[in-house]
């Protein structure tokens, strides 16, 4: 056989073999489903998937993208099979609601489960849990409060972890301090971070627990769910350890007494084919009895008023969080991803 | 041949037309805060990089080519088997292997008598030099592939013939063995640096800027999707740059011999000689494969011991991550194989269309996701396409039918890779005598019965040696699968990525062990054919 009658019985059976293969992933169309575009770690989503399919018969097909979730939606238009759009932070979300891949929901069970400034007043947007952004600090350091601004302290010189300044956890955090304190103040400060640091800013936010286990530093920003997991860890295993080295406070910005909060959250999508399920899905994961899971499984903290916490997350303190708009911080991003640039860090 | 040109440039043209949607204010910020710092870091470590894989590459190549010693044949498939390793998993291994807490310091504070990290502890790996080791060690074998089949096809009588006119083993390799190997050593190192420009795991792990990552600032956390293209563009530019200059640097030469000879005939190293050769040909191997590979075996074991299997799902991802890489393989293979031989046997064809095989090298070029940004809009374009068909013959119009399924994957995998082949296949080509072919059409052969009879089988290791490549690479491929996967569907790349997002990367040590296990497989069969020259 030549090579070009070899790639024609290759073509000749490419749709036969997409055919067979989509049998085999199971795009079947079943009685209901609903179909989940998530810039989120699928397994965190996972329990809750699997408790809506066990309560409502509604079947969950998933897509974890990780970056260009808007650019594959965008590009999908009209025959986009998304229902569910999910991300882990407030600006992707209203990348979203702003390139116009998202429609306004409707739904009293929505607006009476998440508080007012957490949701779109259009229905274009919900927050389905809460990620406080808490600096872990060496078990065996005398410190009992702490403010984001601590972070830039001399006191620190050479004892600070954080992941990358660019990662979207930092820039809303910084966005939220250029509202706060200012730009030139937020500039300021992220050079004395830069001065600061034990290490590159690289690696995860569990890395800084680690880090601060292994000496390289005493104190770094991250979220307080990998805490929750850390300390939860099978006695022994390494997870473990790190989260057994650390103390977690939550800090609060000077001009404010409020902690730094980013959201994961959700939309339906424009074209969504299955919108009934679509809302469906949303206010199931509302429900007292997903939050509760979003608490318990994954130590977030609910965005519903009332919900029990899990006993981890309660011993981190109450939480008061930041009264800034989530919307404000999404406006600064850009110049907070600038600021870093600008500060030198990672490089 | 027009068609694969087409393929390949098509993300390109869309991120063009994206770039040019972009103001372009951001360069002022790119050029004065930016740039700076990440051209410079850029530069050292794919200078660094290069030069470290290349010295591991050919050394290694020319040691099991030229000397026999104890272990020479494990060690002649054993320098291939880093390939079978994610860079991003061996970064993430030697995170933990190095860390203050882990085994290694651990000892080493011991033996000096130190109980806390907090009295002494070793340089962080974190940082250029280390990043540069990594790299290196992980990489080397594209060099040391291209190079070795280089080697062991080689006319031997070269090689006698400067023994004989006096040249002791350092002067043959230097003046020699070296010189016919260059366009070997250009295609591997090529693999190399373009690897390490578009790796995002391991530098972001390792804390390197690299202008890769700059894209990435622009376009996820500055949403700047125009100005993340116009970089992606100029990094792309400068890619084809480098690559334009090189092979212009190597036009003028030939490298064929009318000759074939028996293979090498290697010589004996006995004693201290025999045992040092041993050591250097297993160093690259222990570092680049032994020690990450076997840290994760240490891992998944654990994690079996405690009763965790692997999952039904997981195992059904492996599937999975086996049949779209085989897929892809195959028609990378296929036509690339087109690509080459068009352009051999085109002698009159304009310089613009013989020209078409240096574009197979920009999707390799261009990070992962960015390629896969730029493919979903002609993606769309062909969904609008087979949409309308399917109306026009009475079927359901509506569905994806490329990224409801592998196909877009599949696609995106072959546009990716396709360097690969094009790049091994013309370096075989290119030392296969022009007489061979004249003499197959004087003797009544057509021109693909010349393909099949005369340059296919001389061609087999070049070929081997690209489907291991493509092979291997397409299982290991994370970004652009991360977008462009249908729903449901999981390789272990995403698995894995899945499970380190998820802050639970050791419980992902099965998944890596399960890419490495794969990626052997292919690594052992090509070893056979290498050691075997063609006939």
């Amino acid at each position: 056989m030549t090579p070009r009658s070899r790639l024609q019985f290759f073509t000749r059976r490419l749709p036969l073999l997409a055919a067979t293969t989509s049998l085999l992933i199971g795009s079947v169309a079943l009685a209901a489903e609903v179909n989940l575009y998530t810039s989120r770690e699928p397994k965190l989503v996972e329990p809750l998937l699997a408790a809506f399919s066990t309560d409502t018969g509604v079947k969950v097909n998933t897509v974890f993208v990780k970056d260009g979730l808007l650019e594959r939606v965008r590009a999908e238009g009209a025959q986009s099979p998304a229902d569910v759009l999910m991300t882990v932070d407030i600006g992707n979300l209203l990348d979203l609601v702003d390139a116009g891949v998202t429609q306004p929901v409707r739904s009293n069970v929505l607006d009476a489960a998440i508080p007012a400034n957490l949701r779109a007043t259009d229905g274009q947007w919900f927050t389905l849990s809460l990620r406080d952004r808490v600096a872990y600090v060496a078990k065996d350091l005398d410190v009992q409060t702490f403010n984001y601004e601590d972070l830039a302290d001399p006191h620190w010189k050479g004892k600070v972890c954080i992941r990358s300044g660019q990662h979207p956890y930092n820039t809303a955090l910084i966005a939220a301090m250029i509202a706060h304190d200012g730009v030139k103040a937020t500039e300021q400060w992220l050079r004395g971070v830069k001065a600061n640091l034990g290490r590159a800013d690289t690696g995860g936010d569990r890395d800084v627990a680690r880090d601060i286990l292994g000496g390289i530093c005493d104190v770094g920003i991250a979220n307080a769910y990998y805490a929750g997991h850390m300390k939860n860890a099978a006695p022994g295993s390494d997870a473990r350890r790190w989260g057994d080295a650390i103390r977690v406070i939550r800090p609060t910005f000077k001009n404010s007494q409020g902690t730094h909060v980013n959201i994961s959250g959700a939309s339906v999508a424009r074209h969504a084919p299955h919108r009934t399920e679509a809302v469906q899905l949303l206010e199931y994961l509302v429900s007292d009895k997903a939050q509760s899971l979003y608490a318990q499984a994954n130590y977030e903290y609910p965005v519903k008023p009332g919900v029990k916490l899990d006993p981890t997350v309660k011993s981190f303190g109450p939480l008061h969080i930041d009264t800034l708009p989530l919307t404000e911080i999404a406006r600064h991003r850009k110049q907070a991803s600038e600021l870093v640039d600008r500060a030198g860090l990672g490089q | 041949m027009a068609a694969a040109a087409l393929a390949v440039l098509s993300p390109v043209l869309a991120l063009i037309g994206q770039a040019t949607q972009g103001a372009g204010t951001h360069w002022g910020h790119l050029l004065q805060f930016v740039l700076p710092g990440v051209v410079g870091q850029t530069l050292l470590l794919l200078a660094g990089v290069g030069l470290l894989a290349t010295a591991l590459g050919v050394g290694g190549a020319w040691l099991v080519t030229a000397y026999d010693f104890p272990g020479r044949a494990v060690l002649s498939w054993g320098l291939l088997l880093p390939l079978s390793v994610p860079t991003y998993i061996v970064a993430y291994a030697y995170l933990d292997i190095l860390h203050p807490i882990g085994p290694v310091q651990e000892t080493v504070r011991a033996l000096l008598g130190y109980s806390s990290p907090r009295e002494f502890r070793l340089p962080d790996l974190r940082s250029l030099p280390g990043a540069i080791v990594l790299l290196a060690f992980v990489l080397y074998p594209y060099v040391y592939l291209t190079t070795r089949s280089m080697f062991a096809n080689q006319a031997a009588h070269l090689i006698e013939a400067a023994h004989l006119l006096g040249h002791g083993p350092w002067a043959t390799f230097r003046r020699v063995a070296l010189p016919m190997a260059r366009p070997a050593i250009a295609v591997g190192l090529c693999l190399v640096l373009l690897e390490t420009l578009n790796d995002i795991g391991a530098s972001e792990f390792l804390g390197i800027q690299t202008l890769t990552v700059a894209v990435y600032t622009t376009w996820v956390t500055r949403s700047d999707l125009a100005g993340a293209a116009q970089i992606a563009l100029v990094t792309l530019a400068l890619v084809t740059i480098v690559i334009a200059v090189e092979r212009h640097g190597r036009r003028r030469l030939r490298y064929t011999s009318g000759r074939r000879g028996a293979p090498i005939h290697r010589r004996r190293l006995h004693g201290p000689a025999g045992w040092l050769a041993t050591a250097l040909g297993l160093a690259p191997i222990v570092v680049g494969f032994v020690a990450p590979a076997g840290y994760l075996l240490a891992l998944a074991l654990e994690r079996v011991g405690a009763g965790q299997l692997p999952s039904p799902a997981l195992l059904h991802a492996g599937g999975q991550t086996l049949a779209v890489s085989a897929v892809a393989t195959i028609a990378t293979l296929g036509i690339g194989l087109i690509v080459v031989w068009s352009r051999r046997i085109m002698h009159h064809a304009p310089d613009w269309l013989r020209g078409v095989p240096r574009l197979a090298t920009l999707g390799y070029a261009l990070p992962g996701t960015v390629l896969a940004i730029g493919l979903l809009f002609p993606l769309m374009a062909m969904e609008r396409g087979l949409s309308l068909l399917r109306e026009a013959s009475g079927l359901d119009p509506t569905g994806l039918i490329l990224l409801g399924t592998p196909a877009a994957l599949t696609l995106a995998y072959v546009i990716r890779f396709l360097t690969i082949p094009v790049g091994t296949l013309e370096a075989g080509l290119d030392r296969i005598p022009p007489s061979f072919e004249q003499a197959a059409r004087l003797l009544g052969e057509n021109i693909h019965g010349t393909l099949r009879r005369v340059h296919l089988p001389l061609l087999r290791p070049a070929l081997a040696a690209s489907a291991l490549l493509v092979f291997v690479d397409a299982m290991k491929e994370l970004s652009a699968t991360l977008l462009l996967r249908p729903m449901n569907f999981d390789t272990l790349a995403t698995w894995l990525y899945a499970e380190a997002a998820r802050g639970t990367y050791e419980e992902g040590a099965i998944a890596a062990l399960g890419i490495v296990a794969a990626g052997l497989i292919p690594v052992i069969i090509l070893a056979r054919l290498l050691d075997r020259p063609a006939s």
